[in-house]
């Protein structure tokens, strides 16, 4: 077959993905945000879908926080992520998945650095030997975990017991999907459909049921941006960034926002409260805000896992709206109380954004 | 409303579809040369009451354009007419009449 034109282009932002023996990493930051959603991908992948995913406790963070807030340097970041290969060497996979995107940003870019500079990669693998006597090979396949649920969205919607349609109206739900930065913007190559179409979380969309929809700012960074947030007297600047992005999305009224970064819907969520209580404005309807999942929770949701077991009790948006057009059913007296039944106390309710 | 310590700034965003142009047409009615200004900056690097005050003629063209009159007026005030900057204007506009014909249109409100 020869590719011409934009099917050329397009083929170059195809990605390859092995179905099978993946090693896992952790983010650092997800499992205090969102607690549910890498549990369940472990969960989907190994016990509904039957695929082999190791994951070790003695892999340690990507250092990308520190990294890009300008704290340590590149060789530092580059040996713990040397590290983290020999974890998996060790381990005897090849495939190596992140669950973060700034951790899948790093790792692409310390294997590019290596690629275009192997001197660096010889000095690393000294560092790494000096540092704890670790040898490491490079992964075959470097992949973002919403690579693999991607992959596997055709198998998922043939399990799915709900599909993203508004069951009111009948219609497909309108779904707002928002790409970390770090997935593709620094190399477009690395990611499904590249920086400007990356078609990772609409594929997943179209495959469950929903409609995506399109707006101006839908390229626009979540506000997160480590030195935006972390240093306080730029908060101001992250919060803008959100509120123009919903502003910028509310005419469309999306019934919810799909997510692939571990900041992402974090920001998106909280700062809802925040506009809420500073702007006095709501994106959702009847004084809800928009419902901001992970595409993990989604799936999850999808293939008919109680929301409360996978953690969506833990958003500051209520997602009781979106259930109810999902027909999904739920039981409120059991939304604060965690998997062995204990109670996870009632959070304050905020005083302009509605919660359940 | 609660004070976080930390707040949304004001937007810079300009939508060009709702900026009323109305005095703009006008004032390129009697002063064609307005559009011959490709906002090199001249006049404003030697502008001597723009290091003190913020006066630039070439922002005040595209703050016209953008619809941020009152901006620009306020930019006007500062002006001495003193004409260096017809002078220097490599296009040849009679920068000066622009001021005079600009301060006419858009601060007639005023007087």
């Amino acid at each position: 077959m020869i590719y011409q034109g934009k099917q050329k282009i397009w083929a170059d932002y195809q990605k390859e993905i092995p179905d099978n023996r993946w090693f896992y990493v952790r983010s650092c930051i997800r499992q205090n945000f969102f607690p549910g959603a890498e549990r369940m991908f472990l969960e989907i992948c190994r016990n509904v879908l039957g695929k082999d995913f190791f994951e070790t406790e003695y892999h340690t963070t990507c250092g990308g926080i520190a990294y890009h807030c300008d704290t340590i340097p590149q060789e530092t970041v580059m040996t713990i992520i040397a590290r983290q290969f020999a974890l998996m060497t060790e381990a005897g996979y090849e495939n190596y998945v992140a669950s973060c995107i700034t951790s899948f940003g790093n790792y692409a870019e310390t294997l590019e650095t290596w690629r275009e500079f192997p001197e660096v990669e010889t000095r690393i693998r000294e560092l790494l030997w000096k540092a704890c006597r670790r040898e490491f090979k490079t992964p075959k396949y470097l992949a973002h975990a919403s690579d693999l649920i991607y992959k596997y969205r055709n198998e998922i919607a043939a399990r799915a017991k709900f599909r993203l349609i508004n069951r009111f109206t009948g219609e497909p739900l309108r779904v707002v999907e928002h790409i970390g930065c770090h997935y593709s913007k620094m190399f477009p190559s690395k990611g499904v459909g590249g920086a400007e179409y990356p078609y990772v979380l609409c594929g997943m969309i179209e495959a469950w049921g929903g409609n995506v929809i399109d707006y101006p700012e839908r390229r626009h960074c979540c506000g997160y941006g480590f030195r935006q947030y972390h240093v306080k007297a730029n908060r101001g600047y992250s919060v803008s960034n959100t509120y123009k992005k919903f502003e910028s999305m509310e005419p469309y009224h999306p019934d919810f926002i799909i997510t692939n970064c571990p900041g992402c819907p974090y920001f998106m969520d909280r700062w809802q409260y925040v506009i809420a209580e500073t702007e006095g404005k709501t994106y959702g309807e009847n004084g809800y805000g928009i419902p901001v999942l992970t595409y993990e929770e989604v799936a999850s949701l999808v293939l008919g896992y109680n929301p409360w077991d996978i953690g969506l009790q833990l958003h500051q948006v209520a997602v009781e709206p979106l259930l109810d057009k999902l027909g999904i059913e739920y039981d409120p007296d059991a939304k604060y109380k965690g998997l062995n039944k204990k109670d996870l106390l009632r959070p304050e309710l905020p005083g302009i954004l509605k919660c359940c | 409303m609660m004070d976080f310590g930390f707040k949304i700034s004001p937007s810079s965003t300009i939508n060009l579809d709702k900026v009323d142009l109305e005095k703009f047409t006008r004032l390129h009615e009697i002063e064609p040369d307005v559009y011959k200004c490709m906002a090199c900056g001249s006049c404003s690097s030697t502008c001597p009451a723009g290091r003190f005050s913020g006066m630039s003629l070439r922002k005040v063209i595209l703050d016209l354009q953008r619809g941020k009159e009152k901006e620009a007026v306020a930019m006007m005030k500062n002006c001495m007419l003193c004409g260096k900057c017809t002078m220097v204007c490599p296009r040849g506009i009679n920068t000066r009449h622009l001021i005079l014909s600009i301060y006419r249109i858009y601060a007639e409100d005023e007087k």
